[in-house]
C-alpha cells in the first residue's frame, strides 16, 4: 500500500556535517511544490563531532507539530543508526528504534552493515554508497582529486537518494539548491545538485521508486507561502515596528535574532551593538529607549539573569522599553544550552527586586512571534513598561510553513510622546507627571524644554530623588496602575484563546511554544474519540483574570501541559483566579512535545487514570 | 547669551561640607558655560553614590543610573542620537569595581563622549570602605582593618582599554579641571577624567593637606602638571604604529607615578574614528540625522518576508 504526501523523514549526522542545509532544502522543496512542513533541529552544544539531528515533517495540510516516528531515516554516520552505546558515557542509542514499521532507513554502503545489525525485519534497508557517487560527480567538474575538500557533500548524496526513494520532483530540490549558492558559490551549486543527482538516480535505480511506500507528489499552491524560523519572526516583527538599536552578548539560541537583524541593519538604520555581557545589553537598550528610539535586546535564561538589575531599573524609571525577547532554554545556570524548556515563566514574571509593572507575551508559533513581537513596542511606548516576549528553543528553531505575513492594520503607536511645538506649551514639563491613567508624557533629550531627570532612587514628578512617603505611595501607585490600564485596554482577543468546541468535556490549558503539539494532539485524540478544547494563555501579564475564569467555568477536567517540571502557569492560574487544574502534564528533558506526546498523556489520564504524566520520549 | 544659573537647578545638595564633588559640579557647570552649550543639547549620566546625584544639581537632560552601569546606559543613548553631548560622572567604586568590565568594554568602542570619575579611595556613601583606588596597605577612617587587596591604576587601565583621551585633574583646583575637562568634551572619542578627590568626612589619608605636601619635609604640592615638564601625550600620527605605541608606554609609565609626585594633565590623546563614525560608514543614513529623527512608522518589511518565500 502507498501513501502520499504524509512523510516524516529525518536527517542525523555529527555536528558539522550539513544536516542543517540539506534538511532546509528538501523543506523548501516541498513548499514549493505545495506542500505543508514543519522542521525543527536537536543539536548539542558543541561545535563540530557531537550527533546532531534534524527533523522533517512534511503534509498535504498545514502541520503545528513534530512526531517522533521517522518513516525515512538518513544516517550520515553510524551514531545516528546506533547511538553512542560504545563510548565510556554513552547518551543515546540512535535513531533505528524510532522508524516506523515499513519505513526505511538510508545510509553509508561502505559501513557493511549486516541487516541483522538493525535489529529490524519490519523496515526497508537503503544501503547508498555516498563516497563513490560523491566521487562520480565530482569527476563530471574534474575535482576528484579534491574529494577531501568536498566530502561534507555526502549529506546532499544523501538528500537525493531520499528524493529518489519518495520519487519527488527533482526541479523543485534542485532549485532550492541553487539559491543557497550565489555568485562566487554558484559554481559549487552546481557540484551540490550533480551530487543530489547522483544520489537520486542511484537510488531510482537500484530500488525503484516503488519500493518505499510513501511518495511525495506536487500540489496546488495554497497562496503564497513563506517558510520562517522563530528567530526570523521575531527579528521581522522588531524591524516592522521600527525597532532602531538591539543588544545582545552571544548566547545559545537567542543570537542567530540579533545576526539576522545586523545582517539587514543597514537597508532598515539598526543600530546593532554586541555588548560586553548582558548587564550592559539590556542597560544599552534602556539608554537607548529613554533617548526615544525604539530599542531591543534579546537573550536566554542565564542572560535574563544578569538582566534583572537593569530591567527594575527600566521599571522605576519608567522607560518606554527595552522590549526584551527571551528565548527560554533547560536550565537553571547552563542547563543544557541548545535544548528547550518553558522553565522561566515564574522568574520573567518576578525578576528584579521591589515591584514594577512590566509586560510579559508569550507567542504561540512562528506567527505569534511576529506579531507579538511587534505589539510589544507599541506597548513598550504606550505604557511606558519593559516588555518581554517570552519564546523558547523550540520556537527559535522551529522552522516551518507559513501564510505570506499580512501586515494591514499594524499601526506604529509611540503613546504619549512630546514633539517640541506641544513641549512649548507647558513651561514647567514633568517627566514624572502624576496623571489619572499613570502615564506621563514623554520628551527626549535634545528637545528643547523637554529637560527631565531620571533616577533608580524613588523620585518626584520632575524626577529628583525623593524619600517623602506620600510621594512614594502616589508614585508606587501610578505605576501600577499602568499595567491594570493595559489589561484594560488591550482587547481580550489577544490575551487567551480557547481553542475547539467551548462544549468540549475536557480543556487542555497551556502557553507558549506548546501550542503546535497541542492542536495537531487534539485532533488526534478527537479522532480516537477524546474531545478537548485548548486554552491557549498568550498575556502573562497583564494576566487576562477574568477571561480565563469565564473560560475555564465549567471545565469538567483540566489539564495542564507544559514544558517544565513544575507546571508554572497552572500554578500562576490558581493564583490568578483560584483555579486549580485536575491534572498535569509536563516534560523538562530538554525536549519539545511532540504530536504523540499530547495523545500520550491525554489518554493516559482519560483512559488510564494517571493524575500526573511526565513524558519524555528523547 | 547663557548665564551659570542656565545649568543650575534648585534641588538641595546633601553633600558633606568641603566635599570634592562641588568642585567637580561647578567645574561641570562652568565648563558648559564657557563653550555656552545649550542645556537641551546635554545628557549627563552618573552612577550610585555621591556622585550619582551629580545629575540632579545640573540643568540639563540627567540620567542618575544604576550602581556600574552608568556608561552602558550613557552609550544607549549616545547611539540613539549622537547629536547630544554626553557627559557620564561615577564614584571609583561604580566605575572600577562593580563597573569595571563596562569601564574596559567602553573604552573598547571609542564613543564620543566623555567620563569623568570622580576618585577617592573610598565608598563614602556607604560609610567609608576601601574603594578599588585605595592603594594596598592603607586604612582610613572607619575601615576596621588596612586594605590587603591592590589598588587599580585608572589611568593605565584607561589607556590600555583603549580611551583616546585620558587625563587627571584635581576637585580642588577648578581651574585646571575646567581646562580638563573642556578639553575631553571637545575631544571627538571616548575621553576620560580620572579627578582626584577628597572626601573629608572618610578618607583621612588623601586629605586636602596631604595633596598640598604639608607633610612633606619639602612642603611642595604633590601634584604637578605634565605639560609642565615638557611632556605631550598626543598623538601626532595615529597611523603610525610606533608613535602610538610609544605614547601609550610614555603615559603608562606617568600614570603609576604616586607618593610624592603625583602628574595631572592630559596622559594621551589620539583622534581616530570614534564608534558612530564607523556605524555611519556603515549606515550612512545615521551621518544625516540621529537614528532617533528618522520616520519609523512605513518600514516595508515585504523584502525580508520576500527572500524567505
Amino acid at each position: 500500500m502507498s501513501i502520499t504526501n504524509s512523510l516524516t523523514w529525518m536527517i542525523g549526522g555529527p555536528q558539522g556535517s550539513g544536516i542543517n542545509s540539506v534538511a532546509e532544502n528538501f523543506a523548501k522543496a516541498c513548499i514549493r511544490g505545495g506542500l505543508h512542513v514543519f522542521a525543527n533541529i536537536e543539536y548539542h552544544s558543541n561545535i563540530k563531532g557531537e550527533h546532531s539531528y534534524y527533523r522533517l515533517r512534511v503534509d498535504s495540510r498545514e502541520l503545528q507539530s513534530h512526531v517522533d516516528w521517522v518513516d525515512l531515516l538518513v544516517a550520515l554516520d553510524k551514531e545516528t543508526l546506533f547511538g553512542d552505546l560504545n563510548k565510556v558515557h554513552p547518551t543515546h542509542a540512535g535513531h533505528r528504534h524510532e522508524v516506523s514499521p515499513g519505513g526505511g532507513i538510508i545510509y553509508d554502503a561502505s559501513l557493511k552493515l549486516s541487516p541483522e545489525a538493525f535489529g529490524r525485519d519490519d523496515i526497508t534497508l537503503f544501503p547508498i554508497p555516498y563516497m563513490d557517487l560523491l566521487i562520480d560527480a565530482l569527476k563530471e567538474f574534474g575535482k576528484e582529486r579534491e574529494l577531501s575538500k568536498y566530502q561534507v557533500m555526502v549529506n546532499t548524496i544523501a538528500l537525493g537518494a531520499s528524493l529518489g526513494l519518495v520519487n519527488y520532483d527533482f526541479g523543485l530540490a534542485s532549485e532550492a539548491i541553487k539559491e543557497g549558492f550565489t555568485g562566487r558559490k554558484a559554481a559549487l551549486g552546481e557540484l551540490n545538485i550533480s551530487a543530489a543527482q547522483h544520489g537520486y538516480d542511484y537510488a531510482a535505480k537500484t530500488f525503484g521508486h516503488n519500493v518505499f511506500p510513501i511518495r511525495l507528489q506536487r500540489q496546488a499552491l495554497g497562496g503564497r507561502r513563506m517558510m520562517i524560523r522563530g528567530v526570523q519572526a521575531v527579528a521581522i516583527g522588531k524591524v516592522k515596528a521600527g525597532c532602531g538599536f538591539q543588544t545582545y552578548y552571544p548566547i545559545t539560541p537567542a543570537t542567530d535574532e540579533s545576526e539576522y537583524l545586523e545582517s539587514h541593519q543597514v537597508t532598515y538604520n539598526m543600530i546593532v551593538v554586541q555588548a560586553e555581557d548582558e548587564i550592559s545589553a539590556i542597560n544599552m537598550a534602556t539608554g537607548a529607549a529613554h533617548a526615544g528610539l525604539r530599542s531591543s535586546t534579546s537573550t536566554s535564561g542565564p542572560g535574563f539573569s544578569l538582566m534583572a538589575e537593569g530591567l527594575g531599573w527600566s521599571g522605576i524609571t519608567e522607560a518606554p522599553g527595552p522590549v526584551i525577547i527571551l528565548w527560554q532554554r533547560s536550565g537553571p545556570a547552563t542547563g543544557m544550552p541548545t535544548r528547550t524548556e518553558q522553565g522561566d515563566l515564574r522568574f520573567a514574571l518576578h525578576a528584579a527586586h521591589g515591584e514594577f509593572p512590566r509586560m510579559i507575551i508569550a507567542p504561540g508559533d512562528v506567527v505569534e512571534c511576529f506579531y507579538d513581537t511587534f505589539d510589544a513596542f507599541n506597548y513598550a511606548e504606550r505604557y511606558q513598561v519593559p516588555v518581554i516576549v517570552l519564546a523558547d528553543k523550540f520556537l527559535a528553531s522551529t522552522y516551518k510553513d507559513i501564510q505570506f505575513l499580512n501586515t494591514d492594520g499594524m499601526k506604529v503607536d509611540r503613546g504619549d510622546f512630546l514633539q517640541e511645538a506641544d513641549i512649548v506649551k507647558n513651561p514647567d514639563y514633568k517627566r514624572y507627571q502624576l496623571t489619572d491613567l499613570g502615564i506621563s508624557p514623554r520628551t527626549r533629550p535634545g528637545q528643547k524644554g523637554g529637560i527631565f531627570w531620571t533616577t533608580g532612587d524613588e523620585h518626584d514628578e520632575y524626577g529628583h530623588i525623593t524619600e517623602a512617603a506620600d510621594l512614594r505611595v502616589r508614585m508606587m501607585t501610578k505605576r501600577m496602575k499602568k499595567i491594570e490600564l493595559a489589561g484594560q485596554v488591550i482587547p481580550d482577543s489577544k490575551k487567551a484563546t480557547l481553542h475547539g468546541p467551548r462544549s468540549a468535556p475536557i480543556t487542555i490549558v497551556g502557553w507558549g511554544s506548546t501550542k503546535g503539539a497541542i492542536l495537531d494532539g487534539m485532533e488526534e485524540l478527537g479522532a480516537n474519540g477524546i474531545e478537548t478544547n485548548f486554552l491557549q494563555i498568550r498575556y502573562v501579564s497583564p494576566f487576562p483574570k477574568t477571561l480565563v475564569q469565564k473560560l475555564l467555568y465549567g471545565s469538567s477536567r483540566k489539564i495542564a501541559i507544559e514544558n517544565n517540571y513544575s507546571a508554572q502557569m497552572a500554578g500562576l492560574i490558581r493564583e490568578m483566579t483560584g483555579i486549580a487544574v485536575d491534572n498535569k502534564i509536563v516534560k523538562f528533558d530538554g525536549r519539545p512535545f511532540s504530536q504523540n506526546e499530547i495523545y500520550e498523556g491525554v489518554s493516559d489520564i482519560i483512559k488510564n487514570g494517571m493524575n500526573e504524566v511526565m513524558l519524555s520520549h528523547a | 547669551m547663557l548665564e551659570l544659573k542656565n545649568y543650575r537647578t534648585q534641588v538641595h545638595n546633601d553633600w558633606c561640607p568641603g566635599c570634592g564633588d562641588f568642585g567637580i559640579v561647578n567645574a561641570i557647570q562652568m565648563t558648559l558655560l564657557e563653550m555656552q552649550l545649550e542645556p537641551h543639547r546635554i545628557a549627563v549620566f552618573s552612577g550610585i553614590g555621591c556622585s550619582g546625584k551629580t545629575p540632579h544639581f545640573i540643568n540639563a537632560y540627567g540620567f542618575h543610573t544604576l550602581h556600574g552601569r552608568v556608561l552602558p546606559i550613557a552609550t544607549g543613548a549616545k547611539l540613539a542620537n549622537p547629536s547630544l553631548t554626553v557627559i557620564a560622572v561615577g564614584g571609583d567604586g561604580d566605575g572600577l569595581g562593580i563597573g569595571a568590565g563596562h569601564f574596559v568594554n567602553t573604552g573598547r568602542r571609542n564613543l564620543d563622549f566623555t567620563y569623568v570619575l570622580h576618585d577617592n579611595g573610598v565608598y563614602g556613601l556607604t560609610k567609608g570602605q576601601a574603594s578599588p583606588t585605595l592603594p594596598k596597605g592603607l586604612k582610613t577612617k572607619s575601615m576596621p582593618a588596612p586594605s590587603i587587596q591592590e589598588g587599580v591604576n585608572p589611568i593605565a587601565m584607561a589607556v590600555a582599554s583603549g580611551y583616546t583621551f585620558v587625563a587627571r585633574s584635581y576637585a580642588l583646583d577648578v581651574r585646571h579641571l575646567k581646562t580638563t575637562l573642556r578639553a575631553a568634551i571637545e575631544h571627538r572619542g571616548s575621553a576620560f577624567v580620572d579627578v582626584l578627590q577628597t572626601c573629608p568626612t572618610y578618607n583621612d589619608i588623601n586629605t586636602k593637606e596631604w595633596y598640598a605636601g604639608d607633610d612633606l619635609p619639602s612642603k611642595a604640592p604633590r601634584l604637578y602638571k605634565l605639560e609642565e615638564t615638557g611632556y605631550d601625550g598626543r598623538v601626532a600620527d595615529p597611523t603610525i604604529r610606533d608613535e602610538v605605541n610609544t605614547k601609550k608606554g610614555n603615559a603608562l609609565l606617568r600614570s603609576f607615578e604616586w607618593g610624592e609626585k603625583i602628574p595631572i594633565g592630559v596622559f594621551f590623546k589620539m583622534e581616530v574614528a570614534t564608534f558612530e563614525d564607523q556605524l555611519a560608514t556603515r549606515m550612512p543614513a545615521l551621518a544625516e540625522k540621529p537614528f532617533v529623527e528618522h520616520d519609523i512608522y512605513n518600514r516595508d518589511i515585504v523584502p525580508l518576508l520576500d527572500e524567505l518565500a
